[in-house]
């Protein structure tokens, strides 16, 4: 999986939980919540959805790796790679 | 202030048949009823009340997401109630607002939902949602409210079966003659139709209706009616004490003048005329008004074979000699509201203290005779020569009962 896919599978996840953002132009680098309006309820919408539609499974300790969308194509690679394998 | 004179200055709602007052008023004057028939989870085709007002008018798309139906029923009623006030709302402080709504039941909706999704897991409830606990919450749809309009004074929703539209009123008028706010947005909601527990519930009780007409399906006080058409609803009231309402310049709608709430004590489901009537009495006390000084007496009637029945027996009693009371009935035309119905019914009737007219009870194609009460107003709007007075009648399971009265506003 290339880091482009994983970020878009993301970016989907957001469109969902947070139709009202405009996604157009979200920076990889920055927090998303320094550049969306998101909270810690979205972000456990985000968990939930990764879990119902991907199978991946992200425990509380790991939240933190969600922050931005490198961190998160950086944090769920492998977690993707390991669920196709 | 604990005697002061409580007056309706807006109205705000959404009806299956109108979303806003005078589309809904237009609609009861023209006999016009809007049951539609839905795809119901687990039951197949059942009749039901849909509103369709707009979501977006007043929440962000993941405010609706992430609530729940009847708070955004809650949120449309109260900033349209909000729109009709004139309130200067910036100038409003927001502590010193309450907000106060009636609900049959709420929760079932959500649970309901998080169960079938569930379900699609094989019932492993990691997938349960964490929107979960504040959907359901019995306080959800004023809070909604509260955290849609920045309101910081009290909010709760107040229990109390499909008598619940009327004791929201009951409850914003307690608490401004308490002076615990200024303002008062109350009334009641209702989501039902996302539930089919409650169709479920009804159906087993034999108590749901069915007709190949949907708009038919409502039939109070007919001799073939056969049960309650669920419908979901809102109309929240923004209530002001008259001082605070004339210092402001509002256009006054009416003023709640009288009101009781009572219990059968007796049963779960069965009315109790005499206890209904009791209520009828208590809140004509209150207004210190007599039977034959109501123009308009507002039914509960669900259309179960009982209920009307009983409340017939009920009307008869207080207003039998009464010529020139009349009396209507809201849910042929929208069916059961629940929480709602109370409210919506009474803002129904309102517009006749500027049109004159007594909106009919539709759907009567041959009169119950233990329905036969005088002056039941029956499939014609009735024109009267003035309209001062309203008595709304809103009975819920548990045995609760309520009646409000409204007047004409008169400064004297």
């Amino acid at each position: 999986m290339t880091k482009e896919a994983c970020k878009q599978i993301v970016l989907d996840i957001i469109a969902e939980i947070a139709p009202d953002e405009d996604l157009s132009d979200v920076k990889s680098e920055i927090k998303l919540r320094d550049q969306l309006e998101l909270d810690s309820m979205d972000f456990l919408d985000i968990v939930m959805e990764l879990r119902k539609k991907h199978g991946i499974e992200v425990p509380e300790d790991d939240y933190p790796q969600l922050e931005s969308l490198d961190s998160c194509a950086n944090y769920l690679i492998p977690k993707f790679e390991a669920v196709n394998a | 202030m604990i005697n002061s004179r409580i007056v309706i200055t807006g109205i705000g709602l959404t009806a299956p048949n109108g979303n806003n007052l005078a589309e809904y008023r237009k609609n009861l004057v023209d006999g016009i009823a809007n049951i539609q028939n839905l795809d119901m989870r687990y039951m197949g085709k059942v009749h039901a009340g849909v509103c369709n007002f707009d979501t977006s008018k007043y929440q962000k798309k993941k405010e609706v997401r992430n609530g729940t139906r009847a708070g955004s029923v809650a949120i449309y009623c109260s900033r349209e109630a909000l729109a009709d006030s004139k309130i200067d709302w910036q100038s409003v402080d927001k502590s010193r607002v309450g907000i106060y709504i009636g609900t049959t039941e709420h929760g079932n909706v959500e649970t309901e939902n998080e169960v079938f999704n569930i379900s699609q897991y094989n019932y492993d409830t990691k997938f349960w949602t964490h929107h979960h606990n504040p959907r359901t919450v019995a306080n959800n749809p004023a809070g909604e409210v509260s955290m849609n309009m920045k309101i910081t004074g009290p909010h709760y929703t107040i229990g109390a079966a499909c008598a619940a539209g009327n004791a929201g009123l009951i409850q914003g008028l307690q608490m401004l003659r308490l002076n615990e706010v200024d303002i008062a947005f109350a009334g009641g909601v209702s989501e039902s139709i996302h539930t089919f527990g409650i169709f479920a519930g009804f159906k087993s009780q034999g108590a749901l209706a069915q007709h190949e007409d949907p708009n038919k399906a409502s039939r109070p006080f007919d001799k073939s009616r056969n049960g309650i058409v669920v419908s979901e609803g809102g109309c929240i009231y923004t209530l002001e004490r008259l001082e605070d309402a004339q210092a402001r310049g509002a256009n006054i709608i009416a003023e709640i003048v009288g009101y009781h709430l009572n219990s059968d004590a007796k049963d779960a489901v069965h009315p109790d005329s005499d206890r209904q009537s009791e209520c009828m009495h208590s809140a004509l006390k209150k207004a210190d008004l007599k039977p034959e000084n109501i123009d308009i007496v507002s039914a509960h009637a669900t259309a179960t074979t009982q209920g009307d029945i009983q409340e017939c027996k009920a009307i008869n009693k207080v207003f039998e000699n009464c010529p020139t009371t009349y009396i209507n009935n809201t849910k042929s035309y929208i069916g059961h509201s629940m929480g709602a119905a109370g409210a919506l019914e009474l803002a129904g009737n309102i517009p006749s203290f500027n049109d004159n007219i007594v909106h009919p009870s539709i759907n009567i194609d041959e009169l119950d005779e233990q329905c036969n009460i005088a002056n039941l107003v029956i499939n014609q709007p009735k024109k009267l020569s003035r309209i001062d007075t309203i008595l709304n009648n809103s009975f819920g399971m548990l045995g609760i009962n309520s009646a409000l009265i409204i007047k004409r506003f008169t400064d004297t």
